[in-house]
């Protein structure tokens, strides 16, 4: 048993999917025997790139959403991209309480959740149009180990 | 996602049962904005005891109806939030709008 594996997802920019992303996740960390916490930690963070990618990177509503996810050992790596409209601005997408759409009752708090809730967070254009997000968190109480996978079947 | 109402002793109870996001706010926001004018009350409480999931655009949600309701002078409560809201709720300082009762 290979102490890596990852899994990789596209789905329609429609917040019907939501759900399914945060599952979907949620799910395949379950090797690493993740707390509840750690686990609710990640559909949380989840939940919000991805409803970043719904809300934001398609005004017109027709895209595409793609999700990535790496375990290595008591890491999981999570990278949610679009090919959306992007981000001009890294810096002030990322300040708390900020929103491009104040009249919608947004609270502007997604990335500071995403910071909060996660290790690492990393924002990167995605080649010439769209937003990639990467997520990275280390399972404290992750038990990864040779034979753990088969040994849970 | 649903959302259950009631008014006892001039307190409107509101019980958000389910997973709040993006797919279920339009919705959440307009049952509670029905609960809203469904009667007379001197303040709300918001019951999250049987709320599975919620992200920040559940703070958006509840915020704006915060908004609402600051107009008219009632104070909204929250009550029985998971361990899990209840670090989003601290990190957005929501508790400062909507002080957490037992």
């Amino acid at each position: 048993m290979k102490q890596d594996n990852f899994m990789e997802v596209e789905f329609k920019a429609d917040s019907a999917n939501e759900s399914f992303a945060r599952v979907c996740v949620a799910s395949f960390c379950l090797p690493l025997n993740p707390s509840l916490e750690e686990i609710s930690d990640i559909k949380t963070a989840v939940s919000e790139a991805v409803t970043n990618a719904i809300v934001h990177a398609y005004p017109k509503g027709d895209g595409v959403v793609r999700m990535r996810v790496q375990l290595d050992k008591n890491e999981v790596t999570i990278t949610i991209s679009d090919d959306g409209i992007g981000i001009k601005d890294f810096k002030k997408a990322r300040e708390p309480f900020y929103t491009t759409k104040p009249d919608e009752e947004r609270s502007g708090m997604g990335f500071s959740v995403m910071e909060t809730f996660m290790d690492d967070v990393q924002l990167y254009k995605n080649g010439d149009k769209g937003l990639r997000v990467v997520m990275r968190k280390i399972c404290n109480s992750a038990t990864l180990k040779e034979g753990t996978y088969a040994e849970r079947r | 996602m649903k959302v259950k109402s009631r008014i006892y002793n001039g307190t409107l109870y509101l019980l958000l049962c389910g997973e709040l996001d993006e797919h279920s706010s339009s919705y959440t926001r307009e049952e509670m904005d029905k609960a809203f004018g469904s009667g007379i009350f001197k303040q709300i409480i918001i019951d999250l005891s049987e709320l599975d999931f919620m992200d920040s655009t559940g703070i958006g949600v509840l915020i704006g109806r915060y908004k609402k309701m600051k107009d008219r002078k009632i104070p909204i409560y929250i009550c029985n939030p998971s361990s899990h809201a209840e670090k989003i709720f601290k990190m957005t300082g929501l508790y400062d709008l909507m002080p957490k009762i037992i």
